[in-house]
C-alpha cells in the first residue's frame, strides 16, 4: 500500500490498517479526515493556535507510533480522537502531565463520522441540541468541557448549588445522546 | 442497564475528568465492581465526543499537515514485523504464558467455588435450624405424653374442642382435638374441609387417646382449596367419602 494515494472514501478500519502496516499515506488520510475535529477542540480549549497545533501533532504521532492504541472495540475513531484531544488540551491548559492514558479511553458512540457528509450532519445536530438547551445548562456543560472546571469551580463562578451544576452537566450530555438516538 | 442512582451525576463529571477528591475515589472504587456504571461511563465519553463536534469549523494551518507527514517520515515504522526468529523459540514463552493464564483461571475458579460453598454452608445451616424448629413443633403437637390442656371458663365441664389451622396456598392443615369422647370399635372421627363451593372434602380420620386428645397433621388435600369451614362426623374406621349425618362439630374460619 505504501506509496499509493489512499482514497478518501475508505473506511476508518482500512485507514487504520494502512497505518498499522506502516503506510505513511494512511496517516495522510487520517489527518485529512480528522485533523479539523482534533484541532478545533484543542483550539477551543487552549485558545491558542500554536498550542492547538502541538496537541494535533502529538496525538497523530502517538497513533502513528502505536496504532494499536485504538481498536474498533474502543468505539468510533472520530469521537475517540476528539475525546483524546480534549483531554490533552485540558492537561495543557492546566500545565499538568497527561492524566489520561490513551489506552484507557473507551468511547461508546454510534454516529459514523468517517464521511464528510456524516460529519457535517452530526455537527449540525450537536449545534442544534446545544442551541436548544437552557443557557445555564449549556454554560455549565461548556465550562466543564472546554475549561476543564470541576463542579465546585463552576459553582463558585456561577453561584449555583453544587448539585444543580452536577445535574445540569449530566443532563446536557444526555441531551446530546438523545439527539443521536432519535 | 441499571446505573446506581447515587453515582449518576458523578459519572458525567468523571467522564469529563473533572471529578475530584473523595467523590472521585469513591466512584473509581465503585467502577471496579460495577459493569453497568462502567458502560454508562463509556456512553458518557461518547457523548463527550459529540460535544467536540460543536467546535468544528477552524481548520489547522496548511503547514500542520506537512509538519506531521515530515515527522512521520522521520520515524518510519517497520511496515511488517521484523524478521521473526523461528517459531519454536517462542514455545517456552507461550507455554509459560499459557501456564500463567491457566493458573490464574484455576485460582479464580477456586475462589468462586469457595464463595459458593461458603454461601451454601450458611444457607444449609439456616435450613437445618428451621427444620429443627419445625420438628420440635410437630414433635410437641404429636407427642403421646404431651399434656393437653383446654382452658375453659371456670365451673364449666370440659367440652370437646377442635382447632384447625389451615394454609390454603400450601394445602397444609394441622388439627388438634381435645376432650373428645371415646368411640365404639370400628368407628372413628373424620374431619371435613367444607369448601366455599362443592362437596365436603375428607381431611383426615382420627381416634382420640385415653385423654380424649388427637392430632391430624397435613392430611392429603387437593391443592389451593378455599375453606369455608371445618366439620367433624363419626364414620367407619376406614373413613367415608361423604360425611354421615349428624355433624358433631363445625367451625368457620375467623
Amino acid at each position: 500500500m505504501s506509496g499509493t494515494q489512499l482514497k478518501g472514501d475508505l473506511t476508518d478500519a482500512a485507514v487504520l490498517s494502512a497505518i498499522r502496516s506502516g503506510d505513511e499515506n494512511g496517516m495522510a488520510a487520517l489527518y485529512d479526515r480528522y485533523s479539523a475535529i482534533v484541532y478545533s477542540v484543542a483550539l477551543r480549549v487552549l485558545g491558542d493556535t500554536g498550542a492547538a497545533e502541538d496537541v494535533l501533532q502529538e496525538i497523530f504521532m502517538q497513533l502513528w507510533r502505536s496504532p494499536g492504541l485504538f481498536d474498533s472495540s474502543r468505539g468510533s475513531l472520530g469521537p475517540w480522537l476528539s475525546v483524546i484531544a480534549r483531554h490533552r488540551a485540558i492537561d495543557g491548559l492546566r500545565k499538568r502531565r497527561p492524566e489520561t492514558d490513551i489506552a484507557d479511553v473507551v468511547v461508546s458512540v454510534e454516529p459514523d463520522m468517517a464521511g464528510d457528509a456524516e460529519r457535517a450532519r452530526a455537527m449540525e445536530k450537536v449545534r442544534g441540541t446545544l442551541g436548544s438547551m437552557p443557557s445555564a445548562q449549556r454554560q455549565a456543560l461548556e465550562m466543564a468541557y472546554f475549561e476543564g472546571l470541576s463542579h465546585s469551580e463552576i459553582s463558585a463562578k456561577t453561584g449555583e448549588p453544587l448539585g444543580t451544576i452536577k445535574t445540569r452537566i449530566r443532563a446536557g450530555l444526555l441531551a446530546l445522546r438523545k439527539a443521536f438516538a432519535a | 442497564m441499571s446505573v446506581h442512582e447515587q453515582f449518576v451525576d458523578d459519572l458525567a463529571l468523571h467522564a469529563l475528568g473533572v471529578l475530584e477528591g473523595d467523590e472521585r475515589v469513591l466512584l473509581e472504587k465503585h467502577l471496579e465492581e460495577c459493569a453497568a456504571c462502567r458502560r454508562e461511563l463509556e456512553q458518557l465519553r461518547g457523548d463527550m465526543g459529540l460535544m467536540a463536534l460543536s467546535t468544528a469549523g477552524p481548520v489547522p494551518p496548511r503547514r500542520a499537515r506537512q509538519r506531521l507527514l515530515d515527522s512521520v517520515a522521520r520515524e518510519p515504522r517497520r511496515a511488517v514485523a521484523p524478521a521473526q526468529p523461528g517459531w519454536w523459540t517462542l514455545v517456552p514463552w507461550i507455554a509459560t504464558a499459557a501456564l500463567a493464564v491457566g493458573l490464574v483461571a484455576v485460582w479464580l475458579q477456586n475462589l468462586n467455588l469457595q464463595r459458593r460453598v461458603s454461601g451454601l454452608q450458611n444457607q444449609s445451616a439456616q435450613q437445618q435450624a428451621e427444620l429443627q424448629r419445625a420438628r420440635e413443633v410437630v414433635s410437641t403437637l404429636t407427642a403421646t405424653d404431651a399434656m393437653r390442656v383446654t382452658l375453659v371458663a371456670a365451673k364449666n365441664p370440659p367440652q370437646p374442642q377442635g382447632k384447625a389451622i389451615y394454609v390454603r396456598d400450601r394445602s397444609s392443615l394441622i388439627f388438634l382435638a381435645s376432650n373428645f369422647q371415646p368411640l365404639p370399635p370400628q368407628k372413628a372421627y373424620e374431619l371435613w374441609l367444607i369448601p366455599t363451593s362443592g362437596a365436603p372434602i375428607p381431611a383426615g380420620i382420627f381416634k382420640p387417646d385415653a385423654h380424649g386428645s388427637a392430632t391430624v397433621i397435613n392430611p392429603p388435600l387437593p391443592k389451593g382449596v378455599e375453606a369455608k369451614a371445618f366439620a367433624i362426623t363419626v364414620e367407619p374406621e376406614s373413613g367415608s367419602s361423604a360425611p354421615t349425618m349428624p355433624i358433631l362439630m363445625i367451625g368457620a374460619g375467623e
